[in-house]
């Protein structure tokens, strides 16, 4: 019998490989995001989906530009450009300059990944970063919300958002107030329904707060995200509402308006569970998605904001490595 | 009903679920591979010293003839699995790439192969200093993967006393189902063997740990427990490493084995089942380890089976016995897909810790582009020594050999839970490994 040995590989084991990779966690967020999109685009109007789509352009073409050659193509199809640009877009104002979207999906990248080394690199959410660097530099832009448009004037759009760059944007009299402005300054209440199905002013993506539980769901069962973080953040942040609720309930808002009010749906379950910029551990995850839960009640009722859900996020980033460090897991038969 | 009881089974935590592709062979009966012309024979291969040869060549020898006897306590003796002549002794392939001192044995075609014994050794009577002394001879070492000397583990420190002995049928490494085979085949060779070591010992009682997923085991081992003996079968999740001895005595007695103590200090015996029926053979018929158990399987593999393959076979002959390798192959191993050693040469022999021949394709041997690490934390929750293998892996890749030390790198048991899990593609028990290797090699030296 003639035989001839193939030419084998020498390559050390483990040769079994479990599915889920890491481009595929980043597409399934996209996935998990898309119906939240297309909700803030019915509710907002045509400018929304400008705003989304430009503070993608802007990530994509910081990952691009600051990218070696060699390595461009590989790091846009990898998705993590995208999913910030998304991310980023989801958490402005409909009416916002468009500008200005695309500044902030610069920075983003720019400044919240690339200087920092690239993926898995950065110390802060990439989204949030660039979402500060607005707050803080177009404070009246990026307060400004308008009325929705709920499929009407769907086509109409917000001079706002054609501002020229570096001038003042002229903004007509739909502007109104979320309602965690309403909460604050106007001791406002909002039903919960409205709440729950989107009908409220807000950034583009926070206000339905079904879809954003039912794409987080999907990804917790998907094995996506860390359950605990959503759990955590969620849980701590009804439990500490709650508390102040029973202390005084005409003067604090319930915890489930805590719950669905503002970004917290949205950042629980695709901010606060980036890997990147939370703890290692599954311990450190609890600790983490706790404090989340507390700042974003304490910014929200005692702070000068009405929304704390991205400072709170931004704070526990800073102390991720701190929590890793003293959540290392105990070695096996150590005490 | 056994479906229901593995969610409530307890067991170690951590740990991975891989697919256990132990189909192909779990029910096939097992086959003897015929004698074949050519046989090799390491000096090395077991834990400690290597053995020193006590044949020359040119000379005759039986089948079941002492060649090479310990070099050190630590170390075993070796026999010829065929008779016939000695060849040469020299530089031969070793499974994992290099040339070891070996012993090779040109089989006698005329010969009947029949294994002559001048009298059969009886156990009752021996003490356990006795014991030791023959085990040492008869050459047999740990068959979970490890390799050491059998007698090593029962030469124990004074005053320690041995409660429990526990016989370990996990065979948790996805394809392989040479224990398997034994335990549904042998359950009165394996309850012997326990039987033998059980009275030497003096234990309190016995256990055989399988996985859930050999119910005929379970059941055949079951029927065949003498009622009157303080022996059990003990069912175990079906989770990777269940095998790995300080997981299995964490979840069938619930002790975690302190850092830097062995499991005998805590009054613990273990070993593989595979290695107790050696044990009963030896003191059956007298026959020293010549013969193992292998699985030869895999997506590669003509005709998979379970097959007795006289040690120092070449890889080339068992697998010619099995069809041949498909077209497609791309790598063998010798050992599980998570822990074996890919094999360089098929010119390799067969040695003792040799449970399985695996051939893949390129379906298995394609690594995922390897992208940076995002910190998910998937290794963490995968390793079963609960350290944190995405460190690990990040010190090794620096080359920061006193952090990594810092880091309990000592502790990892090269299981793979963290590759397998990781979904960035990093190498990561590679990484560790090799950083290991280094830092032997830099103590070597100094």
């Amino acid at each position: 019998m003639q035989y001839k040995d193939p030419r084998l590989l020498v390559q050390p084991s483990p040769l079994l490989k479990q599915q889920m990779t890491t481009h595929q966690t980043m597409r399934d967020l996209l996935f998990a995001l898309l119906p939240v999109t297309f909700a803030g685009i019915w509710l907002f109007g045509f400018s929304a989906l400008l705003v989304v789509v430009v503070s993608i352009l802007g990530a994509v073409a910081t990952e691009w530009l600051f990218s070696p050659a060699e390595q461009r193509s590989a790091r846009l199809v990898d998705g993590s450009g995208v999913l910030t640009g998304l991310l980023l877009g989801l958490t402005l104002p409909p009416a916002l300059p468009l500008w200005m979207a695309f500044l902030g999906g610069v920075v983003s990248v720019g400044i919240g990944k690339l200087i920092w080394g690239g993926l898995g690199q950065n110390l802060f959410n990439p989204a949030l970063v660039g979402r500060a660097f607005l707050l803080a530099t177009f404070p009246n832009a990026m307060t400004t919300w308008s009325t929705q448009v709920s499929g009407e004037g769907f086509f109409q759009w917000y001079p706002s958002n054609f501002a020229l760059p570096f001038m003042q944007p002229h903004y007509d009299a739909v502007s109104t107030a979320t309602p965690l402005g309403l909460m604050k300054f106007e001791q406002q209440s909002t039903a919960l329904l409205d709440l729950v199905l989107g009908n409220t002013a807000g950034c583009i993506g926070e206000t339905s707060g079904l879809l954003l539980l039912a794409g987080g769901i999907f990804l917790v069962l998907r094995r996506d995200i860390d359950w605990r973080i959503p759990a955590g953040v969620l849980l701590s942040a009804a439990i500490f509402s709650g508390v102040l609720y029973a202390i005084d309930t005409g003067h604090y808002p319930d915890p489930l308006f805590t719950l669905f009010s503002g970004g917290l749906l949205l950042a629980a379950f695709y901010m606060a569970t980036d890997p990147v910029t939370s703890p290692l551990t599954p311990r450190g995850a609890w600790i983490f998605a706790v404090g989340i839960g507390l700042l974003v009640v304490l910014i929200r009722i005692f702070g000068g904001f009405p929304e704390g859900v991205m400072y709170a996020i931004l704070l526990m980033n800073a102390a991720t490595p701190l929590i890793d460090r003293y959540t290392q897991p105990r070695v096996f038969g150590k005490e | 009903m056994l479906a229901l009881s593995t969610l409530f089974k307890r067991s170690f935590s951590h740990g991975i679920h891989p697919d256990e592709y132990k189909d192909q062979t779990a029910a096939l009966p097992t086959q003897r591979m015929p004698f074949v012309e050519r046989y090799i024979l390491p000096l090395h291969q077991h834990l400690g010293a290597p053995s020193k040869p006590s044949v020359e060549a040119g000379q005759q020898v039986r089948r079941g003839q002492l060649i090479a006897a310990p070099g050190a306590f630590v170390s075993t003796s070796l026999h010829s699995p065929v008779s016939g002549r000695v060849k040469a002794i020299g530089q031969r392939r070793f499974p994992g790439g290099r040339y070891e001192q070996a012993i090779e044995i040109e089989a006698d075609l005329y010969a009947t192969q029949r294994l002559e014994v001048d009298r059969r050794p009886d156990w009752r009577g021996l003490s356990l200093d006795d014991f030791v002394s023959v085990m040492q001879g008869t050459g047999i070492v740990g068959l979970g993967g490890a390799s050491l000397p059998v007698h090593v583990k029962y030469s124990l420190r004074e005053g320690v006393k041995i409660k429990h002995l526990i016989a370990n049928g996990a065979e948790c490494e996805p394809y392989l189902t040479n224990d398997h085979r034994v335990m549904v085949e042998r359950p009165e060779a394996l309850l012997r063997g326990i039987e033998i070591l059980h009275t030497l010992l003096g234990a309190e009682e016995s256990i055989i740990g399988i996985e859930l997923n050999k119910p005929d085991a379970i059941t055949s081992l079951g029927e065949h427990i003498p009622s009157d003996r303080p022996f059990r079968v003990a069912p175990l999740r079906v989770k990777y490493p269940q095998g790995d001895s300080k997981m299995m005595i964490k979840s069938l007695l619930d002790i975690e084995i302190p850092k830097g103590l062995h499991a005998a200090d805590l009054g613990i015996i273990m070993n593989n089942v595979s290695t107790i029926v050696a044990i009963a053979d030896y003191f059956d018929t007298g026959m020293p380890y010549i013969d193992r158990m292998v699985t030869v399987s895999g997506p590669g593999i003509e005709y998979p089976a379970n097959l007795i393959v006289p040690l120092g076979t070449p890889v080339r002959e068992v697998l010619r016995f099995c069809g041949g390798l498909k077209a497609e192959t791309k790598e063998v191993l010798m050992g599980g897909p998570m822990m074996g050693t890919p094999i360089a040469s098929l010119d390799a022999p067969i040695i003792k810790s040799s449970s399985g021949i695996l051939a893949f394709t390129a379906q298995q041997t394609a690594r995922p582009k390897e992208v940076p690490c995002i910190r998910c934390g998937r290794c963490v929750e995968a390793c079963p020594y609960f350290l944190n293998p995405s460190k690990l892996a990040r010190l090794a890749k620096a080359r920061q050999f006193d952090k990594i030390k810092q880091a309990n790198v000592a502790e990892c048991v090269e299981c793979g839970s963290c590759t397998y899990s990781c979904p960035s593609g990093i190498p990561i028990v590679q990484l560790i490994r090799s950083a290991k290797s280094e830092m032997r090699g830099k103590r070597g030296k100094a």
